[in-house]
């Protein structure tokens, strides 16, 4: 599976790793949720340092499109609830 | 629903809408790769931009370092001419300049990291667009209008995606580099009047002036000494007055009622300034770069 970390690049993924992130990424929505800056904070850089750990970088000439989209590992909590909304701006 | 099936579904939505559709694929193709190298453009002048807002940032850092320097320079200066308090103003002084410092120092390494990433972004973003050249030049030599699309669909979710990206991560920098720039241009602000030199709110480098009204203080002091044993006991009342008002600094109006006959004497030491002249001449001097700057 190819996941991109928005600012960083897209890496491979290894299949069996899912289940861990998953599990992040759901300790992260319930920061979210909560509005708990401080708790976003650490989820969202253990969720980016899970996926960098269980990814290999894809090489930068590969056209394939990402199954998963993170957000910038220093992105705070405004930012992210725009990204999950319509209001995140894709310029060009 | 899951933060990252969020974000990658508002992205993908986001990054199709930007994809504006020709009649003939092969025309979106051709558009789509413009596009491309127009962003290569933008993330390029990010670059730019980001590196400049770093360089500014040095040259401050550069300033403070200095002032910073002098003023440890005066403390020591004052401290050994037995002036503590004004050994303490200036590292007073001194350590404002100093976190000062240590926040460019801070801002210094964001917009070095935000100037990497861009770095890289741009070598990614080359990377992917002459890929997607040559699958562009491959699909139009072997056009088939039946299995295109799908081809073409292929090549550009992979390309808008990192578009996408780039896109966000230039707003982002330029965001930064405007906040910087915002900091920047009030430092620079605070370095051309003097506040930085001026803490407590007295004329620019008044310490330095204090420092050199002391230095020719002393030397008439010293010359004053020398007079004393060449005329013997019959000054010293009024060389005591002349003394008196040099240590009380400002200067010109307690000379003014110290008796005249003290000047005579000291003319005839060449070098020497009279010490009601002292106090005037090393205030202009003092006051001088603050009137320039102001302007």
């Amino acid at each position: 599976m190819i996941v991109r970390i928005l600012g960083e690049g897209q890496l491979s993924v290894d299949d069996a790793a899912t289940a861990g992130l998953n599990e992040l990424d759901a300790t992260l929505s319930d920061a979210i949720d909560r509005g708990n800056e401080a708790e976003f904070r650490r989820a969202l850089k253990a969720l980016v340092a899970g996926v960098r750990a269980a990814g290999t970088p894809v090489p930068p000439d590969s056209l394939q499109p990402s199954e998963l989209i993170l957000p910038y590992e220093d992105a705070d909590l405004a930012e992210v609830r725009k990204l999950m909304t319509d209001e995140g701006l894709i310029p060009g | 629903m899951s933060v990252m099936k969020r974000v990658t579904l508002i992205f993908r939505s986001k990054a199709n809408k930007a994809l504006d559709r020709m009649e003939d694929p092969r025309e979106t193709l051709d558009y789509s790769y413009q596009r491309q190298l127009e962003m290569l453009q933008k993330v390029r002048r990010g670059v730019a931009d980001v590196a400049t807002s770093r360089k500014r940032v040095e040259l401050q850092m550069n300033q403070i370092q200095q002032q910073s320097n002098k003023l440890e320079k005066q403390a020591r200066d004052a401290l050994g001419a037995g002036r503590e308090d004004l050994a303490r103003e200036a590292l007073t002084r001194r350590s404002s300049a100093q976190t000062q410092l240590g926040d460019l120092q801070t801002q210094y390494a964001s917009l070095q990291a935000e100037e990497e990433k861009l770095t890289i972004a741009s070598q990614r973003l080359q990377s992917k667009v002459d890929a997607f050249r040559t699958r562009k030049e491959t699909i139009k030599a072997t056009y088939t209008a039946a299995e295109a699309q799908t081809r073409i669909n292929e090549a550009f979710s992979g390309i808008s995606e990192e578009m996408g990206d780039v896109g966000m991560a230039i707003q982002r920098a330029e965001d930064k580099t405007a906040q910087m720039q915002a900091r920047a241009g009030a430092i620079d602000e605070l370095l051309a009047s003097g506040a930085l030199e001026d803490v407590s709110g007295a004329p620019r480098d008044d310490i330095q002036a204090e420092l050199d009204r002391m230095g020719a203080g002393n030397d008439v002091e010293f010359q004053l000494q020398k007079l004393r044993g060449e005329i013997g006991g019959g000054s010293a009342p009024e060389l005591e007055a002349g003394s008196a008002s040099d240590s009380a600094g400002n200067t010109a109006r307690n000379n003014a009622q110290v008796p005249r006959p003290a000047t005579p004497p000291a003319d005839g030491a060449q070098p020497t300034i009279p010490a009601s002249d002292v106090g005037e001449a090393a205030l202009p001097a003092a006051e001088s770069p603050r009137t320039g700057d102001g302007t």
